[in-house]
C-alpha cells in the first residue's frame, strides 16, 4: 500500500512535470533553429538533430532598420507599466482594505461588504465589457496610446485584486494588535504602519505577485488601447506573426517574456515559507 | 484626581452591555472586577482604555474629561486575555515599543526594559522571538510591556484565564508582588476575572458585575462574608453557593424532609420562608448526618466535588481530600449551620454568619 502510493505519487508528479516543462524545452530548442530546421521535420537535440544558431535571439535586439524586430523597448514599457500600476494598486488597495477591515462604513443600504464586492465586481465583469468604456474614456482625456493611460487602466484592473486579498488578510490579523498599538501610544496611522503593516508582509507579497502576474500577461487592453506610439510586450510578440512566421524569434521572445514571472515566483516562494503570523495571538 | 465614571451606558447589543455604570477609582489601589462571561467586564475596561465610546455617561480623570482624550494620549496600559504581543518584534523590542513611541533616549529605554524584564522573570529572554515563547512567557512579555510604561491606569482583562492551572497559581502570586512592589502609588490597577478565588486572593476592592450592572462594591473579604444577594453569592463562589428553599419552624429550619437546629445568628430571622444558603465547603461528611445519593463526583486538584441528591434536593459539596465515590453511592452529610446564610424571598441577604440578625 505504502509503496504503491509512493510510486503513484512520483509517477503523477513526473507526468505533470513533463507536461509543464516540455513546452518550455520545445520553445528553447526552437529558438536556436533556423528556417530549415523548423520546417524540415521533427528535430529535438541540438548539434545532433540540427545545427543551432543565435539568429532567433539576435533579431530581438536589432532595430527594424537592421532587419530586426527590437523587443527591447516594448519590454521596458511592459516592465514600467506593470510595476508602476502594481505598486500604486498595492498602496491604494492596502489602505482601502485596512479601512474596510477595521472601520464600519454605511451609506444607506451600502455597507463594508458591498464596497468590497464592488471592487471585486470589476474583475468579475468580462474584460470586453470594460474595453469600450475604457477606450472612450481614454480618448476623451487624450490618453489613448500612452503609457500613462495604460497605467491608469491597469490600476483599475489590479487594485481590486489587492483589495480583495488584503481585506481577507487584515481580517485575520487580530484587532487586539491594533488596539495594543493605540494603547502603547500610536495614533491610528502609526498603528497601521508600525504594527499592522510589518505583520502583513506575506499578504502584501501575495497581493503584489497577483498584481504583477495579471498586469504582465494582459494582452487584451494593451492591444485595444495602444496603436503605434506605445507597444507592450505581449502585443509586440503577437505582432511578430507576419506572412512568414519566425518561429525561432517567436520562441525566444516568448521565453524572455516569461522570465520576470519565474523570478517573481522564486522570490515569493522563498518569502511565503518564511512569513507567518503565529505568536500574534494564541 | 480619581478616575470617576458616571452612568456609563451602551445601547444593548450582543457584545456591548453596560447599564449606568458608575465608579470612583482611587490612585494606588487595586480593583478587581468580578463577573461571569458576558457580564460586561471587557466592555468596561475597553471603555476606560478609550477603545470603546459609551453612548451616554461621563468619565473624568485628573480633572479632565477622559472621554475626549483619544486612546493614544490616555497613558494607560492593558493586558488582554489572549496573549497579545507584536509578532514582528523580539521580546526586547516588544517591551521597548511604548517607550520608543514616547521618544525616550536609548539608555533610559534599556534600563527600563531590563528592569521590567526582571520584574516578570524573563531575564535572558530579550533576544527571543515572541513565537519561540510558551503561552505563559508570552503573557509575561505583555505584562512587562504594560508595566514598563508606568501608566497611571493599568487594566488587566482576565490575564490568567488562558494559562494552565499551575502557571495560573504561580503568576497570580507574582502579580500580587508586582502590584505591591512594581507599581507607583500613583497608579490605578483594574483586574477583571471570572474566578472568585482570584478576586479573593488579590484582596483588593471588588466590584461585582452582572449583565452590565454593578451588583456590589466592597473589599474582597466583605463580598465573601456578606454577599448582598443571591446573584452575588452565586458569582462570588466557586462552586456556586447551595441555595435551598427553607421554612423557619418554631425552633427548626426545614427544607424538604430535613430539619436542622436554628443556629444563633439566624435566630432573629423574621421571614418564615427564606432561602437557606450554604457554601459547598461548609458541608461535611458525617456518619450521623442526612443520607444523600451521589449523582456525580469530580476530583479537582486536591479536593473532591460531590453533586448530591435527596428527593428534590440537589446540593454540591467539596471535600478537602481526594476520595473515590461511585455514582449512586450513599453518603451521610452534615450542614455546618453556624456558617449558613439566609436570603429573603426576593433574594436579598437577610442574615450572615458574620453579621447576625437583619442586615
Amino acid at each position: 500500500m505504502g509503496k504503491l502510493y509512493t510510486f503513484l505519487k512520483y509517477f503523477f508528479i513526473t507526468v505533470w512535470t513533463v507536461f509543464v516543462v516540455a513546452p518550455f524545452l520545445w520553445a528553447l530548442t526552437t529558438s536556436f533553429k533556423d528556417f530549415n530546421s523548423v520546417n524540415g521535420g521533427v528535430t529535438y537535440i541540438p548539434w545532433v538533430d540540427f545545427e543551432p544558431n543565435l539568429e532567433g535571439w539576435r533579431v530581438l535586439i536589432k532595430s527594424p532598420a537592421q532587419g530586426g524586430v527590437d523587443i527591447v523597448e516594448p519590454y521596458f514599457n511592459s516592465l514600467f507599466v506593470t510595476c508602476t500600476a502594481s505598486l500604486v494598486s498595492i498602496i491604494l488597495g492596502t489602505l482601502s482594505a485596512y479601512a474596510l477591515s477595521r472601520y464600519t462604513f454605511k451609506a444607506g443600504p451600502i455597507k463594508n461588504n458591498d464596497i468590497t464586492f464592488f471592487f471585486i465586481s470589476q474583475r468579475i465583469m468580462p474584460p470586453i465589457v470594460l474595453s469600450i468604456p475604457f477606450f472612450l474614456f481614454l480618448g476623451a482625456v487624450n490618453l489613448l496610446d500612452s503609457l500613462f493611460g495604460l497605467i491608469v487602466v491597469y490600476i483599475v484592473l489590479l487594485m481590486p485584486i489587492a483589495v480583495w486579498i488584503m481585506v481577507d488578510f487584515f481580517n485575520k490579523v487580530p484587532r487586539e494588535i491594533d488596539e495594543t498599538a493605540l494603547i502603547d501610544g500610536c495614533n491610528p496611522y502609526q498603528a497601521f504602519y508600525k504594527v499592522v503593516l510589518p505583520n502583513s508582509i506575506p499578504g502584501l507579497i501575495v497581493a503584489g505577485m497577483f498584481c504583477i502576474i495579471f498586469g504582465w500577461i494582459d494582452f487584451f487592453f494593451a492591444f485595444i488601447l495602444t496603436f503605434t506610439e506605445v507597444q507592450l510586450l505581449p502585443v509586440k510578440i503577437v505582432a511578430l506573426n507576419s506572412s512568414i512566421t519566425p518561429w525561432w524569434s517567436l520562441s525566444a521572445s516568448a521565453l524572455v517574456s516569461v522570465a520576470p514571472l519565474i523570478v517573481v515566483a522564486f522570490i515569493v516562494e522563498r518569502y511565503l515559507s518564511k512569513g507567518n503570523l503565529s505568536g500574534a495571538i494564541k | 484626581m480619581n478616575l470617576v465614571g458616571e452612568n456609563l451606558s451602551y445601547k444593548l447589543t450582543e457584545e456591548l452591555q453596560l447599564r449606568k455604570i458608575s465608579f470612583n477609582f482611587e490612585k494606588g489601589k487595586l480593583y478587581t472586577i468580578l463577573g461571569r462571561t458576558l457580564s460586561g467586564k471587557t466592555t468596561l475596561l475597553k471603555t476606560i482604555a478609550g477603545l470603546l465610546m459609551p453612548d451616554s455617561g461621563s468619565m473624568r480623570f485628573e480633572d479632565k474629561n477622559f472621554l475626549e482624550i483619544p486612546v493614544w494620549k490616555r497613558n494607560i496600559a492593558m493586558v488582554y486575555q489572549q496573549f497579545i504581543n507584536y509578532p514582528h518584534l523580539n521580546v526586547f523590542e516588544n517591551i521597548a515599543f511604548p517607550l520608543k513611541q514616547r521618544g525616550l533616549d536609548i539608555k533610559k529605554i534599556n534600563d527600563e526594559v531590563f528592569k521590567s524584564l526582571k520584574l516578570v522573570g524573563l531575564e535572558g529572554y530579550e533576544k527571543r522571538k515572541i513565537q519561540e515563547l510558551s503561552g505563559g512567557q508570552q503573557q509575561r512579555v505583555s505584562v512587562a510591556r504594560s508595566l514598563v510604561k508606568n501608566a497611571k491606569i493599568l487594566l488587566l482583562d482576565e490575564p490568567l484565564v488562558n494559562l494552565d492551572y499551575k502557571l495560573r497559581e504561580q503568576l497570580r502570586e507574582e502579580f500580587k508582588n508586582i502590584f505591591v512592589n512594581g507599581l507607583s502609588k500613583e497608579s490605578i490597577v483594574i483586574f477583571s476575572t471570572t474566578d472568585p478565588r482570584e478576586a479573593m486572593e488579590l484582596n483588593g476592592e471588588v466590584i461585582v458585575l452582572d449583565e452590565g450592572r454593578v451588583l456590589q462594591v466592597g473589599a474582597a473579604k466583605e463580598i465573601f462574608e456578606n454577599p448582598k444577594d443571591l446573584k452575588v453569592a452565586a458569582i462570588s463562589n466557586d462552586p456556586p453557593m447551595n441555595i435551598l428553599k427553607a421554612d423557619l419552624g418554631s425552633n427548626k429550619i426545614k427544607f424538604e424532609d430535613i430539619e436542622i437546629d436554628i443556629p444563633n445568628h439566624l435566630s432573629k430571622l423574621t421571614n418564615k420562608n427564606f432561602n437557606f444558603g450554604i457554601r459547598a465547603s461548609d458541608i461535611e461528611l458525617n456518619d450521623n448526618g442526612f443520607e444523600f445519593e451521589v449523582e456525580l463526583a469530580e476530583i479537582s486538584g486536591s479536593e473532591t466535588l460531590l453533586h448530591l441528591t435527596r428527593g428534590n434536593l440537589k446540593i454540591i459539596t467539596s471535600i478537602e481530600e481526594v476520595m473515590d465515590f461511585k455514582i449512586r453511592d450513599k453518603v451521610k452529610i452534615n450542614f455546618k449551620s453556624n456558617r449558613a446564610y439566609a436570603f429573603d424571598e426576593v433574594g436579598n441577604l437577610a442574615s450572615s454568619p458574620f453579621r447576625g440578625g437583619n442586615v
